[in-house]
């Protein structure tokens, strides 16, 4: 305490946001599949694309305490636009991504109006119903998403028009941890900003908002409209590196695997969307080849420890775990 | 203007009202808890609502402050009506209170806590963009806030990990962020032993004489040695007003006050 006492307030307020090496090795550490796994680099995209949806959920729940059961939307919605973008338009796939996050954002700038009235239970209930709402609407609308059977006719042009997506899923990968990396720098950039403090503020406590002349309404429009275009995003890069859309990207399962992730990795604190999409994409491959029916019991058990033992997620665990090593 | 500390009656009398009541009503089914309020707050006052418990002394600053809408009444800042007013829009107008039982960011350390109420303040809140070290007078500025209130050596360190009288002092350091010109404070030192008490009052008193004052409290040294002028609130309606010295002669007051005996 005494040491930091001694740095003056914007020293202190410019270390916040400054690297810390094991972040420089988790991004180091992201680019061994390449060379270690190349027989996983799909489920490395896989995880990628998970790892951007839990992000954008985080900026809305770990950091300013919307909790949603809904964010599937927007996620489908991107995988649909870029989707049906490719099909109607052309196959370039950073337009695909841009008019996605575009789609994406209206939606969920025009929602935000509903979600930022509301809080907790009610909050939950709506982003559930809004969820399922989008749900049926794709399924009913068949002939232009292709209902149940998924959206056929995808093409994609290889990227930059140099690199093909493959079925070995290198470009894929790629592809998607650079999107990931990308849209993580902003977020991170985002959470390090006055807005950001906005939001934690909002998170720690929303009846003291007002009080300090803060309209915490507004600020929660915003954020649900950036994470909602981030979701979007990824969504879009599913579509483009699978090229198909299936329902199940508007599902309610997916929004719940979305929190799992997040509640597992730890909410609020970056990463925790990241490693927890991590755990959770790997435990499913590995638990669905061992029991392809039963594999989400292992996902609960591990959740239910995880919960009990660590209530904030692998992260939180283990940055006590080494505060107190700090200490000793 | 030129005002001396501790003006007397007669002099403020005639200066510009900052804040003021006109007929505030509030009542929760049958059970009145405003009634007819009428509250002239000069320019510079320091005033001391008083009266026993459940006489409405909260409700009245949640009414004044928008956080509870009157039934009927009216609510005038220097002279605008901001009766139909959100509680921000009123803050940023320059009403800002502080709250009896901490209301705070628990999460936050003071310095991000104060920085956030001064972010807010300058409308840069919503810079999503930019990272906030680069506020450099913003962050100069909350730092500024919190050595006066004497938080400068606790400023890194969680609220919530606080003792509680510099939670208290942090609770004025949030509503001072918002440079307010009136502010209103419901018992700054509740809670607080009372020899650390008067450290709040401190900071109080040391406040600019341009900032109009209101606070609640029950500590009636306190009240006598800090208010220039008292109210008392009895039933939520004025029971009476005026100089200390006119409220501790008042025959009436004493029996609100020893006919129920349970305050603080």
């Amino acid at each position: 305490m005494a040491l930091t006492a001694a740095i003056t307030p914007q020293a202190y307020l410019q270390a916040q946001s400054r690297w810390h090496p094991l972040e420089i090795a988790f991004w180091v550490a992201t680019l061994l599949p390449f060379g270690l796994f190349p027989n996983y680099l799909s489920l490395a995209s896989q995880i990628a694309i998970a790892a951007l949806f839990a992000l954008s959920l985080d900026l809305i729940l770990g950091y300013a305490g919307v909790v949603s059961l809904g964010h599937a939307a927007f996620f489908g919605i991107g995988a649909y636009t870029a989707g049906l973008f490719s099909k109607f338009v052309w196959g370039e796939c950073i337009s695909g991504l841009v008019v996605a996050a575009a789609m994406a954002a209206l939606v969920g700038y025009a929602s935000s109006f509903i979600i930022a009235r509301f809080r907790h239970l009610t909050l939950i209930m709506i982003t559930l119903g809004l969820g399922l709402l989008l749900h049926e609407a794709a399924n009913s609308a068949g002939w232009l998403t292709g209902g149940s059977d998924g959206l056929q006719g995808v093409e994609i042009w290889p990227l930059f028009g140099l690199f093909k997506f493959d079925l070995y899923g290198t470009t894929a990968y790629a592809y998607s941890l650079a999107v990931l990396f990308l849209l993580f720098l902003a977020a991170r950039r985002l959470i390090n900003s006055p807005f950001g403090l906005a939001l934690r503020g909002i998170r720690e406590n929303w009846v003291r908002m007002p009080a300090i002349g803060a309209s915490s309404r507004a600020h929660i429009r915003k954020i649900y409209t950036i994470a909602a275009a981030m979701a979007g995003v990824a969504g879009a890069v599913i579509a483009q590196t699978t090229q198909t859309v299936s329902l199940e990207a508007l599902s309610f399962e997916r929004s719940a695997d979305v929190l799992v992730m997040l509640v597992l990795g730890g909410a609020g604190r970056l990463y925790g969307g990241l490693i927890g999409a991590a755990i959770f994409m790997i435990a499913r491959d590995q638990f669905s080849g061992i029991a392809p029916q039963y594999w989400y019991f292992w996902i609960g058990v591990l959740l239910v420890i995880v919960v009990m033992v660590l209530p904030n997620g692998i992260l939180g665990g283990l940055s006590h775990i080494a505060a107190r090593w700090t200490r000793k | 203007m030129s005002t001396p500390t501790l003006p007397a009656k007669d002099a403020i009398s005639d200066r510009a009202i900052a804040l003021a009541t006109r007929a505030l009503s509030k009542s929760f089914g049958s059970l009145a808890v405003a009634r007819n309020v009428e509250l002239n707050l000069p320019v510079g006052a320091r005033y001391a609502l008083i009266g026993p418990n459940g006489a409405g002394k909260t409700t009245l600053i949640n009414l004044m402050t928008g956080m509870l809408a009157p039934n009927t009444g009216k609510i005038f800042l220097d002279g605008d009506d901001i009766t139909a007013l959100e509680p921000q829009q009123r803050v940023r107008r320059g009403l800002t209170r502080t709250f009896q039982i901490n209301t705070l960011f628990a999460g936050l350390n003071p310095l991000e806590a104060v920085m956030l109420a001064v972010a807010e303040r300058r409308g840069i809140a919503d810079k999503f963009w930019q990272n906030i070290a680069v506020h450099k007078e913003a962050i100069e500025e909350a730092y500024d806030i919190l050595v006066k209130l004497r938080l400068g050596d606790c400023c890194y360190q969680v609220t919530r990990e606080l003792p509680y009288g510099r939670q208290r002092l942090l609770e004025i350091a949030l509503a001072l962020a918002t440079r307010p010109k009136v502010l209103l404070l419901d018992e700054p030192a509740a809670g607080v032993p009372q020899e650390e008490s008067g450290d709040i009052f401190e900071a109080v008193a040391g406040l600019s004489d341009e900032l109009t004052l209101l606070f609640i409290e029950h500590d009636m040294h306190v009240v006598f040695r800090f208010a220039s002028h008292i109210i008392v609130l009895v039933g939520g309606m004025v029971f009476t007003e005026g100089s200390p010295a006119e409220i501790a002669a008042d025959p009436g007051v004493r029996e609100v006050y020893l006919g129920k005996r349970k305050h603080g």
